[in-house]
């Protein structure tokens, strides 16, 4: 499977299928047979730690016990980044996706949608270069995910940030992927752009 | 959201006090068999009332207090910091396990015959026993606090670029605080316990050796008044530990 740079990948699927193991593997989070590369190099050797990945989860998986602000921050604090660019940073991410007014409450306290935007700044912080989102919008009401949904579309443009994003929902796929490409039990079928069709290559 | 009737807490108060009325009326009519000798609970809380004021309550409180905070304190420390190294690492949980799961059951007070020989008859003694029947009950819940924190928290952190030290100091020891503090809470009380267990049976003072005292000299009110002191220093203790966790927690959700 192959994704481009700069483009929105949507994997879709039926539950199941495999999607979100693809998604660890590219992360590094679970062990694997087989070959990830990052713009040509291997990164089988390298650990999920160093492979640059902003990873928002299906249970989004904020931590409890840090508010906000220090969610977002985590990944900054992991990579040393200094306190004022931490900072200023986060500020930037809070603006970004509208959720200013909550930096110092706490995960448990916010609303679905709400909790989705801190898991997207939160992977968004450190600048990763790949970034890898599974079935976010899933618990979302329909309100609430189809405005994320423009919202995502548009910050994945403007950041222009390599994406794969995990989904079981047709419409939701049309709606937001470059390209599509289909899993099923386990194997990346086939690809196909919205326009056209052009086939990817096959296998797991 | 949690609905606490308001009258929660008379409710509680009510059997106690229920029971306290009890106790004063059977005392006074003497309406137990025999030559049972049952000072009433007015005539206990006068003798709490003397020990405290002679000073002979504080002589033997003092010693308890700070051999209870000696040795739970370090059992404490040392269970928490092997409890994370055994629920951290695999290595150390396969190597250190089954001795643990050896030791832990031998009774705190199993220990005192051979630490009687070990030690000797001084402060070290009961400090060494509440270490011991601290750290392994503290040692366990910690270890198992550590393994039941949920993975994908761990594997979120390490997508954030954390080391896995990073992780543990960051997320997983602060998520497996509320199984840490389950474990000082019930330890605390069994540090109290086992305290006046020992001082009753090999320390000749302290709260234990008085009520052994009491016992030769017939003074049912004493034991009865060493008793409440025991079960209210119990209490305490246990809701201190229960009040920092809430206060930690709180926001958690």
């Amino acid at each position: 499977m192959e994704v481009r740079p700069g483009e929105l990948l949507v994997l879709l699927g039926p539950n199941g299928a495999g999607k979100t193991t693809l998604l660890n593997v590219i992360a590094g989070l679970v062990p694997y047979q087989g070959s990830v590369m990052f713009d040509g190099s291997s990164m089988d050797a390298v650990p999920a730690r160093f492979r640059k990945i902003g990873y928002v989860f299906q249970d989004l998986v904020l931590f409890p016990h840090l508010d906000v602000g220090s969610n977002i921050a985590y990944g900054l604090r992991s990579y040393g980044t200094p306190k004022p660019e931490r900072e200023q940073r986060v500020s930037e991410l809070l603006h970004m996706l509208a959720i200013e007014h909550l930096s110092g409450h706490f995960p448990a306290k916010l609303s679905g949608g709400e909790k989705q935007r801190v898991a997207l700044a939160r992977a968004l912080a450190p600048r990763p270069e790949i970034l890898l989102l599974d079935e976010p919008f899933n618990s979302l009401d329909s309100q609430t995910s189809g405005f994320l949904r423009a919202e995502l579309k548009h910050l994945q443009n403007d950041l222009g940030a390599t994406t794969v994003f995990v989904t079981h929902d047709l419409s939701e796929a049309e709606e937001l992927g470059d390209r599509i490409a289909i899993v099923k039990d386990g194997l990346v079928e086939q690809g196909m752009t919205k326009i056209g069709t052009a086939s990817l290559k096959t296998g797991g | 959201m949690n609905e606490r009737p308001r009258y929660g807490r008379l409710w509680g108060a009510i059997p106690i006090i229920i029971a306290l009325g009890l106790w004063e009326v059977v005392a006074r009519l003497k309406l137990l068999p025999g030559d049972m000798f049952f000072p009433p609970f007015t005539t206990v809380v006068r003798e709490l009332y003397d020990l405290a004021a002679t000073g002979v309550l504080a002589a033997n409180f003092l010693p308890s207090l700070r051999r209870v905070l000696l040795g739970f304190a370090s059992g404490a420390v040392a269970g928490i910091l092997v409890g994370i190294a055994m629920g951290w690492k695999r290595q150390v949980d396969l190597a250190m396990g089954p001795i643990i799961s050896l030791l832990y059951p031998i009774p705190a007070l199993g220990w005192l015959p051979l630490l009687m020989i070990w030690i000797g008859i001084n402060e070290l003694l009961p400090v060494a026993i509440v270490f011991i029947c601290s750290f392994f009950p503290i040692c366990y819940t910690t270890t198992g606090g550590i393994k039941n924190v949920d993975r994908r928290y761990i594997n979120a952190a390490r997508s954030l670029g954390s080391s896995d030290f990073r992780i543990l100091a960051t997320v997983v020891f602060p998520l497996a605080l509320p199984g840490i503090f389950t474990g000082l809470r019930l330890e605390s009380g069994m540090a109290w316990r086992v305290i006046i267990a020992a001082e009753m049976v090999a320390i000749p003072s302290g709260i234990g050796a008085l009520m052994m005292k009491s016992e030769s000299l017939m003074r049912i009110d004493t034991i009865i008044a060493c008793l409440m002191v025991l079960s209210i220093m119990c209490f305490l203790f246990e809701r201190v530990f229960a009040l920092l966790e809430r206060k930690i927690t709180a926001q958690w959700g």
